[in-house]
This record gives C-alpha cells, sequence and structure tokens, in this order.
C-alpha cells in the first residue's frame, strides 16, 4: 500500500470534508445518480449546460472521503469544458486508476484529478475513486 | 487459565503479520492445530466417501462419519443424522427456506424475523414470502439495541408459521433470548429456525436446551476451515422435508422418470462432500473444548470490556452496543463523528489494525439506526490487550488526519 498521507493529501481532505461544488443546481440540465452499492457510497451529479460546453456541474450526496473529493474535484476539472475534452479526461483518469497509463503528459490534462494517482495501488478503494467518474461517462 | 497470548502462538498468521485481527466475525483464523488435521486427512485417508469398495475410500467415509458425530455431540443433537454439512450458514439458511419454507408456509401465513438479521437469514424468507404470498414480520430492537419480550410476543402469534432469528447480532453483539423465543413460537403453533453463526463460537449451544427446529452455523468463524457449515434440524422435521440439491449420493433408486431419496443425512448431501473441512471442523471443536467454553468467556468478556473501557475514554467515538453486558458478546461496532468508516478501515488497515467497514451484510438494521454504515471490530480467543491498543492508536491517528479539516 502507498503512504497514507499520499492518498488522504491536503486537497482531497478539503475537497470531502468543505466541498463548494457540494450543492443543487437550479434548472439543471441533466441529473444522474451514482451507487456503490457494497460499500454505500452514493452521489447525484447534475450539468447545466451552454450547448456544447459544460457551464456548471455539481453534486450531492454522501460516502467516504475518497468518493466525495473526487467527485468534487471532477466538477472543478470540467468545469469550463466541452463535452469531447470532457470525455477525454474522464477515460484518461480511469485509465490512470486501473494503471493503464502512466504517460505524464497524457495526465496533465486531469489537472487537480491527477492528486488520486495513488488509489491505484489500494485496489479497496478503487470504486470510491471511479464513482463520479464512471457517473459522468453515462451524461456525456 | 490459558492467556490469549499463549493460545495465539498456534495461529502463524497472526505471529507473522504482526497484525492486530480484529474480524473474527467474518472469518476466525485457524489454529495449526486444525491445519495438521485436515493436511493429515489428505496425506492420509483422502478418497471418495461411500463410494469406494477400498480401504482409503473407507477409511474417508470412516473420517467424515466421525467428524458428523463430534458435531452432533458439540451441540448435544439426539441424533448424529441431525446433523445436516452445509457449504455455511447462508446454504443451511436457504436450504430451510425451500424445503421447509416454500413447501410449508402458505397464502397470509407470517414469517417473523428480527431487524438485526444477516441478510442470509432475510433474503431467502422474502423469496418464500413473496412466492407464497405470506407475510414476513419483524421485531424490532429497542434503545439498547436489544428485542423486548413485549416486542416479541406481540410480533409472534397463531399466524406465524417461521420464526428465524440470529442467536448474536453480527453488527450489535446482542444476545436473543432465543430459548424464551423458541417458547413463544413453540406455544404459538410456530417452529423456529436460529442462526447460530455468531454464537456457536463463543458459547456452548445445546439445541436441545434451546429447543429450535433448526440451528445453522458456519465452520469458519469458529477455527475451521472455510467451506465447511452445519444444518442442525429435528430429525422429524428433516424427514418429512423434500431434498434441497439433488444429484449424486442423495438417492435411492433413479428410474428414468422417477427418483426416490437416501435416508438422512444422505438426502440433504448432494455430491462429492467436503470432507477434509468436515474434519477441520471436528478438530476446531476440539480445540475449542480443549480450551473450554467457561475459559472462552473469560478470555472474551476481558478483552471486550477492557476494549469497551478504551473506546469510552476517545469522547469522538459513537459505539453501539447494549449497556447490559450479560446481553453482549464479542462485536464491538463504532463511528468517528465526521469520519466515513470506510476511511477509517484504510487508516486502521495503515496501522496493521483488521476491522470491517460497511452494512455487515445487514442494510435494514443501518437503515432502521438511522447510520450510513459502521466499523466493526469483532473479537476473539486469540485477541490481546495490544490488539485493542493499536486500535485505539489507530482511531487517534485517524481523528487527527480528519479533525483538522472539520471546519
Amino acid at each position: 500500500m502507498s503512504d497514507l498521507n499520499d492518498v488522504y493529501n491536503d486537497l482531497i481532505m478539503e475537497h470531502s470534508m468543505n466541498s463548494y461544488n457540494k450543492r443543487k443546481i437550479e434548472n439543471a440540465d441533466k441529473t444522474e445518480k451514482g451507487h456503490n452499492p457494497s460499500c454505500g457510497d452514493e452521489i447525484e451529479l447534475q450539468l447545466k449546460m451552454d450547448g456544447n460546453i459544460i457551464e456548471d456541474i455539481a453534486f450531492t450526496g454522501q460516502g467516504c472521503a475518497i468518493s466525495q473529493s473526487s467527485t468534487s474535484i471532477m466538477s472543478d476539472v470540467l468545469r469550463g469544458k466541452t463535452i469531447q475534452e470532457a470525455k477525454e479526461i474522464v477515460k484518461t483518469f480511469i485509465d490512470m486508476i486501473k494503471r493503464e497509463t502512466t504517460d505524464e503528459k497524457q495526465l496533465e490534462k486531469l489537472e487537480d484529478a491527477i492528486a488520486f494517482k495513488n488509489i491505484a495501488y489500494m485496489p479497496a478503494r478503487v470504486k470510491c475513486a471511479l464513482l463520479a467518474w464512471h457517473t459522468i461517462e453515462k451524461m456525456l | 487459565m490459558i492467556s490469549a497470548e499463549e493460545i495465539k502462538k498456534d495461529f502463524l498468521i497472526l505471529k507473522d503479520n504482526n497484525i492486530a485481527y480484529l474480524d473474527s466475525g467474518a472469518t476466525s483464523q485457524k489454529p495449526k492445530q486444525v491445519l495438521e488435521a485436515v493436511e493429515k486427512y489428505y496425506n492420509t485417508a483422502n478418497a471418495n466417501p461411500y463410494r469406494g469398495t477400498y480401504k482409503l475410500s473407507e477409511s474417508a467415509t470412516q473420517e467424515y462419519g466421525r467428524a458428523r458425530e463430534v458435531v452432533a455431540k458439540f451441540i448435544n443433537a439426539k441424533y448424529s443424522e441431525e446433523v445436516i454439512f452445509t457449504k455455511n450458514a447462508s446454504e443451511a439458511l436457504n436450504l430451510i427456506a425451500y424445503s421447509y419454507g416454500l413447501e410449508n408456509i402458505k397464502k397470509d401465513d407470517e414469517i417473523v424475523i428480527s431487524i438485526m438479521e444477516h441478510h442470509s437469514n432475510l433474503v431467502p424468507w422474502q423469496k418464500v414470502v413473496k412466492q407464497n404470498g405470506a407475510k414476513l414480520k419483524y421485531m424490532y430492537i429497542n434503545k439498547n439495541y436489544e428485542l423486548d419480550l413485549e416486542e416479541i410476543k406481540s410480533k409472534i402469534t397463531k399466524n406465524t408459521k417461521i420464526v428465524a432469528i440470529t442467536h448474536v447480532s453480527n453488527v450489535l453483539g446482542t444476545i436473543n433470548p432465543i430459548k424464551e423465543i423458541a417458547k413463544i413460537a413453540h406455544q404459538n403453533g410456530a417452529i423456529v429456525v436460529a442462526d447460530c453463526a455468531q454464537s456457536v463460537p463463543h458459547m456452548k449451544i445445546d439445541v436441545q436446551d434451546i429447543d429450535a427446529d433448526f440451528v445453522v452455523f458456519s465452520g469458519h468463524k469458529m477455527l475451521a476451515p472455510l467451506g465447511i457449515g452445519v444444518l442442525y434440524g429435528k430429525k422429524q422435521l428433516l424427514e418429512n422435508m423434500v431434498p434441497f440439491i439433488m444429484g449424486g449420493d442423495m438417492i435411492e433408486y433413479v428410474y428414468e422418470q422417477e427418483t426416490t431419496f437416501a435416508e438422512l443425512p444422505h438426502k440433504f448431501e448432494a455430491g462429492t462432500q467436503n470432507v477434509g473441512g468436515a474434519i477441520g471442523l471436528a478438530s476446531a471443536i476440539k480445540y475449542l473444548e480443549n480450551i473450554g467454553f467457561d475459559t472462552i468467556h473469560k478470555l472474551e468478556q476481558e478483552i471486550v470490556e477492557y476494549a469497551k473501557q478504551e473506546l469510552s475514554k476517545l469522547e469522538y467515538v459513537e459505539t453501539y452496543y447494549t449497556p447490559n453486558k450479560e446481553n453482549h458478546c464479542s462485536v464491538i461496532s463504532f463511528n468517528i463523528k465526521g469520519v466515513h468508516p470506510h476511511d477509517l478501515a484504510t487508516i486502521l488497515d495503515s496501522c496493521n489494525v483488521a476491522i470491517r467497514a460497511g452494512d455487515h451484510c445487514a442494510q435494514p438494521l443501518i437503515r432502521y439506526m438511522n447510520i450510513p454504515a459502521t466499523c466493526r471490530a469483532t473479537f476473539y480467543i486469540y485477541n490481546t490487550k495490544q490488539d485493542v491498543d493499536k486500535l485505539v492508536q489507530g482511531l487517534q491517528k485517524a481523528y487527527n488526519m480528519f479533525s483538522k479539516f472539520i471546519h
């Protein structure tokens, strides 16, 4: 297992405990629920679109620090991106967690979400990190 | 009296990994005596029981029969054929639900269970009531996480046909008054299914004394290998039941269109059985009986009381167990306010402390308690005060990590 502080770092902790992305969007264009039945993590993602661009993204829900911070950081990263850009970022994130890509150049586009890199070495927590990303896959 | 430290030496996995193993409620570790007994069986007596006409097959048959007798004596069954070997307690409960429940429950009959049931003593009954148009009723817990006698009496009525109840809750550690419940059920003409998976490892169970009609438990929670469990049923009930799984060696005559079935216990043991597992279970029983349940009770009481005392010193820890010591056994569920149980389990793992986090296969109970999940430490004969100290240190670490972010 990787060092605990690599996973529970300040960025992840701050997002999990005090996320400004945890809110409702009025007149959201898309809403989708995500759920990890084995551990009870659940989120509801909302998107507000401006044509092809994700104008706003927010979530509600409950779960562990990893699932909640991953959702919050994903919201930051994808806000303002086009659908095509968002799809690429989501794919890169999932590949990173599954250890299918380690190319630093590729990973740069993940911005803050690169903080979850070490989750790849904690099999029991992979599904927590991926919950939001699998949920938004269905919305793009 | 033997000490937990002394017992721990028999468990190589605990010695080698330097781990505070507090998840015996999920599965226990296995002492070298049990592993040696299994190895000896495979090295000296293994063959397919009942089938061969050669010496090895006879030795396998004999060993398997002997293991059944050890189990029967252990739970004080009247006849050894009242002991059916299964894969685990879940399979045993499914057997009862399919072979007794589906066949005997009629429209508008009631099955009564408690809110603290493990999914394995809940989901099969949902199937029975749905298929047969019957009702599933719940006995709920009071503020001490116990079942009140009034609650029990108000739910078990003349309409009740089956009462299926856990002896010890795998989340709360509450010991249910199984003997009283059996008495009330019988007065109302219902049969009783006792899920003893969490009690058999810790206390002497006498099936004739508690007078349950069916008793189930798993070997792997009581020092035996994975994959062996027990269904006890009263002979007359078992004889009148239809088989659960069909196949080899559970038959008498098979014709092209018809089959007659074998006698007990073979009727319920289709296919080649887990003889090695049964021998491991018999050896585990011998190991527990050598220590003695009085000693086991004292050892566990000591460690659980110490854990309660140390946890109560941490003001940020919330615990869920009855204050009535005599009604509580081996399980402590807890939470740190503001820290999700899965994060806590990960942090404790980094301190070499193994606990379980989640709903513990008891979602209706967790929902009823109105919490998202719990952390659960379960204790057994090999747990020492050092294990508890490691748990407490881990909790302090987790609290320090999280508390600075609670604004």
